[in-house]
């Protein structure tokens, strides 16, 4: 199946990025396609290389950008939600590219399914 | 179908998702918009957000007529419930009951939900 996924929260505060990272990882495993990762709303600060977490816990940019290089699926970040949270191309790590909407719609319309990870 | 069912202003959902349906309206799809819970309060009219310093986004839904979209729904439990009718708000959306919803959902193939 091709799968879209949508991931409108940020790391940490909520789960909601670590567990469309495993659904994205188990749906890999599977034989499944993820045809673009979108992120939107508070989803946008996952991008960012500046994180810091402590040493003994999960670094949530790192293991996205790591899927990205391992699968080379392709990570949108929504221009309007990352520019009102000071995301810019400065700021995104490895894997990140700044898109528009329409590429969320775009994944739409493409995709059998489109999950959403939220609150 | 793009639903709306968080209050707007405490949280960003309502108004974000407001920047997303206008930008798939952009497209040739068949889009349906539904207005349940406190997401009916994002399209109360008469919202007063001078004391929050956030911009009374409500009136930009009636937007969504110039960009064709005519599906746009508003779940009728959720009106009564906050004492409110279509005369309240900005846009004049259909009044669906929950089974109408239900039967809407089942036709749909995707979710977007703010």
């Amino acid at each position: 199946m091709k799968f879209g996924i949508l991931i409108l929260e940020g790391p940490y505060q909520h789960e909601a990025s670590d567990s469309a990272y495993q659904f994205a990882k188990a749906a890999v495993e599977k034989g499944h396609e993820i045809l673009r990762v979108f992120f939107y709303q508070d989803g946008v600060l996952n991008s960012t290389k500046l994180m810091e977490p402590q040493a003994d816990d999960r670094h949530v940019q790192k293991m996205w950008s790591q899927f990205a290089a391992d699968t080379g699926t392709e990570f949108i970040v929504c221009v309007a939600a990352a520019k009102r949270r000071g995301i810019n191309d400065d700021v995104i790590a490895d894997g990140f590219k700044i898109g528009g909407l329409g590429m969320l719609t775009e994944l739409a319309i493409e995709a059998d399914r489109v999950v959403t990870f939220r609150a | 179908m793009i639903v709306f069912r968080t209050a707007p202003y405490g949280t960003i959902y309502a108004f974000e998702g407001l920047e997303n349906v206008l930008i798939m309206g952009a497209y040739d799809q068949d889009i349906s918009v539904l207005f349940i819970d406190d997401g009916i309060y994002a399209i109360k009219d008469g919202m007063n957000t001078e004391g929050t310093g956030i911009k009374n986004f409500s009136p930009t839904f009636r937007a969504l007529e110039a960009y064709d979209i005519e599906k746009v729904y508003v779940d009728k439990e959720s009106l009564e419930a906050r004492g409110l009718s279509v005369d309240d708000l900005v846009i004049e959306p259909e009044i669906i009951d929950a089974s109408q919803v239900a039967q809407m959902m089942e036709d749909q193939k995707n979710f977007f939900i703010f």
